[in-house]
């Protein structure tokens, strides 16, 4: 069942972020862009995240995507659309060097994994995750107190920053 | 080969390969920020999945935290650069990355 819904949603969101690259038009990129956005909280959700599925519609296919539209409506040049640069071949290149070596990686390395136990093992029935993941962000011990705040602190200087640089100078 | 966290991790490597290709190949400001979220995204996925996948990992969650900070990074980083390509446009009536190169020696 889950290995079912991984490969509908695979297929869709590598077809959706071809299409963000290889579309002339701007905003159909960006409205695929949403798509994919979506299909990647879909396979939060098949990896047991269900507290970052929601985050993802939330802040990606929410938030970002419309301030994407938004910035597309306001620098489109219709005419001129979304072509490729000088370094089309080089960057298709690097980026299949860039593949290979992954793959070659991950397929070569033993993991530790967690064999033999299926899905649903670490989170008890009915609960989610959204309480582990208050524990692992907050724990007295071992928890990410300090970059939790420090995250805070570049929310705010991206805030005044964006403000800063879009406002109007005469 | 079994399903499990290989499938995850090239899904990821192939998402970051396109967004590479994208963010390298493209003229257009808003197309390259575009192919960076995929980036991050495919970042994400592996992290998520290690997460679940990995032996210490799967109780403690520390791949979804790592996960969450990014997002967090990613908002950020779409907000000063959506900002910094519109202060560009409003400069040079363009967003190609080609045209801006008034840094060039």
């Amino acid at each position: 069942m889950v290995e079912l819904a991984f490969w509908i949603l695979a297929l869709i969101m590598v077809g959706a972020a071809l299409a963000v690259v290889l579309l002339r038009d701007v905003f159909r990129a960006a409205l695929l862009l949403i798509l994919c956005f979506f299909t990647i909280a879909g396979i939060y959700i098949t990896l047991n995240a269900d507290f970052l599925a929601a985050v993802q519609v939330l802040i990606y296919a929410g938030a970002i995507g419309i301030l994407l539209i938004f910035a597309i409506m306001l620098t489109r040049n219709v005419k001129e659309g979304n072509p490729f640069g000088k370094l089309k071949i080089s960057a298709f290149l690097v980026s299949l060097l860039v593949f290979a070596t992954i793959v070659g990686v991950v397929v070569s390395t033993d993991w530790a994994t967690v064999t033999g136990v299926s899905q649903g093992v670490e989170v008890p029935v009915g609960s989610g995750t959204t309480g582990s993941i208050a524990t692992a962000l907050f724990d007295q011990s071992k928890g990410f107190v300090l970059p939790f705040e420090i995250a805070s602190v570049v929310l705010l200087a991206a805030l005044i920053g964006a403000i800063v640089l879009v406002r109007n100078r005469r | 080969m079994h399903f499990g966290l290989e499938h995850y991790l090239i899904l990821s490597a192939v998402m970051f390969s396109i967004g590479l290709y994208g963010a390298l190949a493209k003229r257009n400001a808003v197309a390259i920020l575009m192919c960076i979220e995929i980036m991050l995204n495919a970042v994400n996925i592996a992290l998520v999945a290690f997460s679940r996948y990995l032996l210490p990992d799967h109780v403690l969650l520390t791949g979804q935290v790592f996960a969450i900070f990014i997002i967090t990074v990613a908002a950020a980083e779409a907000a000063v650069g959506l900002a910094i390509i519109i202060a560009i446009y409003q400069s040079r009536q363009s967003v190609d990355v080609e045209q801006a190169d008034s840094m060039k020696g």
